[in-house]
């Protein structure tokens, strides 16, 4: 189902923490509310499922205007981080909850129960406490018992957040699997780019209350709007340099770096400042605008080195390169950015 | 194996404090069950005439049967009262959002820290006003007002405890906040009630001044005010008697007490579940 989120507003007594916010959430889409922590990505996620009255804007499920009704008549379902399954109820009871509080018959229950263990495999499990599973099984169960109800739409408030780094890696196409085969409209809130892009249609960046670009995975990637969603999205993250428009070139002050203007910078005046973003993948060995510079750091990665370089007037950049054995930290070394890959950011980071 | 070695200086020390009490009590105990010769403490024949009062009634007195019955009835009605009562406003204060809820709070507070003694004489003249003077239902409803502070509190402990996210879970899973409350909350918080309950019973069961105040004689005399009765009656003093109606008294709170013990930790414990 389309959710829509109009003008939304959200404060907690005097402090607005969200302002006008407006998100269309299209049928059967599964979209990531990504940003740093504060900015109120739990606090969009609990006004949509009802939890958070809204301060202003309206809530559309559909056609159907939702703003005022009480979260038990939203048919909503929710995964929280910390899972909430109830302690003292089996996992079958857990599932089953939401359907005997629906008042649905215990054939119809047992039906539909079995029906979703076998969807999100834990058919072994149905007898055991919650505490008696792991974590990635205790997942499974909240998002059984999210599920079991058929609800308009599913809200994960990073779901991922308490499981081991493998776990999670099996989590994440856990999920999507799941949300693809029931093609349920999905909302999963984190703050780590990585199960963004790799679980979700669509990604919104958050900062401060406001979304400030929502576009699919590798659209935001390659056409980040501001520095900030440039610098959210890539692991590793992407470095800045701060140049001056000179002539029709940025030139980095106290050193040599000279990039050519891109297109949208070609009516800039002498002398505006820019920031330059250079992801790690576009600059090594090869590219055309040379820069030269001291190895700072070193971190292996297994299959890649990510080499930290550090400018003469003391900025640095990175570079992810395949592992080589050649260069140490103290080195200097000459390597080239690919200036066709470069974005351009005014001083209110705003993309030029 | 080390802490043993390290705790046994100890356990001599606690045990040659407490041997004169443990001494006392089986003397106690020996004592109810057997005559001496008059001047000497040593036993000479076994009797159990002492304990006769469980199966006569002696003129004036209620039977003990009825005393006993008297005493339950306050212990488990008061308790009752309690664990309702606090189990409900526990989870309102810990909870919801109630207008004058830090003052409801404080004022709970005030109220367990307050001496309820000085009070009696006013709850006596209501008591008397409203007619429930020298009643049952009189001191089990003052007895559970003055214990209800401390089992709110206690309550609102053990709430605090319950994750948030199982009352919102249950809440988008379709419950009213009261389905939530009965059918997911409460049983996380059983062990606080269980303790509260057994705690609120042991209270009431040990409440002397209460029920001699405000129900001293007639049909609601519970033990504690008989076996009070005994020692102020100076016709017939019977020091054996005492003894053994003591001991009779004192039975069913060791057997809940050994029985329960871990509950009655829990209390203490704060309730971090086990
Ligand atoms: N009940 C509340 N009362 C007052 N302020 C609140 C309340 N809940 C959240 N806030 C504030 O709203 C802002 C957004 O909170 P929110 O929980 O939505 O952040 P978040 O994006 O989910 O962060 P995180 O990634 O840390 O979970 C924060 O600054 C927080 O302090
Ligand atoms: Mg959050």
């Amino acid at each position: 189902m389309r959710i829509l989120l109009d003008k939304f507003s959200k404060a907690f007594g005097a402090v607005s923490v969200i302002e006008d916010m407006t998100l269309e959430i299209g049928d059967g889409e599964m979209l990531a509310l990504l940003g740093p922590s504060g900015c109120g990505k739990s606090t969009t996620l609990f006004a949509i499922c009802g939890i958070h009255k809204v301060s202003g804007g309206r809530i559309l499920f559909g056609d159907r205007d939702v703003t005022s009704l009480p979260p038990q008549e939203r048919n909503v379902g929710v995964v929280f981080q910390s899972y909430a399954l109830y302690p003292h109820m089996t996992v079958r009871e857990n599932i089953a909850f939401p359907l005997r509080i629906a008042g649905k018959s215990s054939v119809e229950v047992a039906r539909q129960v079995d029906e979703m263990a076998q969807l999100v495999h834990i058919e072994p499990l149905l007898d055991r406490r919650p505490a008696e599973l792991s974590g990635g099984q205790q997942q499974r169960v909240a998002l059984a018992r999210a599920l079991v109800r058929r609800p308009h739409v599913l809200l994960l408030d990073e779901p991922l957040a308490n499981l081991d780094a493998k776990l999670r890696l099996e989590m994440r196409s856990e999920i999507r699997r799941i949300q693809l085969e029931t093609g349920i409209t999905a909302v999963l809130v984190t703050h780590d780019q990585v199960e963004a892009m790799s679980m979700c249609d669509r990604i919104a960046i958050m900062d401060a209350g406001r979304i400030v670009q929502i576009a699919t995975p590798t659209e935001m990637y390659n056409d980040p709007h501001t520095a900030f969603v440039a610098g959210f999205l890539g692991n590793p993250p992407i470095a800045f340099l701060r140049g001056v428009v000179s002539g029709d070139a940025i030139v980095v002050p106290q050193s040599d770096v000279r990039l050519p203007k891109p297109n949208g910078a070609r009516n800039l005046a002498e002398g505006t400042r820019v920031s330059v973003g250079i992801r790690p993948e576009n600059f090594g060995p090869a590219g055309d605008v040379p820069v030269r510079g001291r190895i700072s750091f070193v971190e292996t990665q297994g299959r890649e080195n990510l080499y930290d370089l550090m400018l003469a007037d003391g900025s640095v950049l990175r570079s992810i390169q395949p592992v080589r054995s050649d260069i140490a930290v103290g080195d200097e070394v000459e390597w080239s950015v690919a200036s066709d890959r470069i974005f351009m950011f005014d001083d209110k980071g705003e993309r030029i | 194996m080390n802490g043993h070695q390290k705790s046994w200086p100890i356990i001599l020390v606690i045990t040659i404090l407490s041997a004169p009490l443990v001494l006392a009590y089986a003397y106690l105990f020996v004592d109810t069950i057997t005559n001496s010769p008059p001047g000497s403490v040593v036993p000479h024949e076994f009797t159990l005439e002492h304990w006769s009062f469980l199966w006569q009634t002696r003129p004036g007195r209620l039977s003990i049967w009825r005393v006993t019955l008297n005493s339950l009835l306050f212990a488990t009605t008061s308790a009752a009262l309690v664990v309702v009562v606090s189990s409900m406003a526990g989870y309102v204060l810990s909870r919801l959002n109630v207008p004058g809820r830090s003052f409801f709070l404080a004022g709970v507070m005030l109220l367990h820290a307050f001496p309820a003694i000085t009070l009696i004489v006013a709850i006596f003249i209501v008591l008397q006003m409203v007619g429930l003077y020298n009643s049952l239902i009189g001191v089990i409803l003052v007895k559970a007002a003055i214990d209800m502070p401390l089992g709110i509190w206690l309550m609102k402990g053990f709430y605090d405890t319950v994750p948030w996210e199982i009352e919102m879970a249950g809440i988008q899973d379709g419950a009213s906040r009261f389905t939530v409350w009965r059918k997911l909350v409460l049983p996380q918080v059983r062990p606080g009630i269980f303790a509260l309950a057994l705690f609120a019973f042991l209270l009431a069961w040990g409440e002397f001044i209460l029920p001699q105040v405000l129900a001293p004689s007639g049909n609601a005399q519970v033990l504690s005010v008989y076996l009070a009765s005994l020692i102020a009656d100076d016709n017939n003093f019977d020091m054996a008697l005492f003894k053994s109606v003591g001991l009779f008294y004192i039975a069913p709170v060791l057997v809940l007490f050994f029985v329960f013990q871990n509950y009655l930790m829990n209390i203490y414990g704060g309730g971090t579940k086990g």
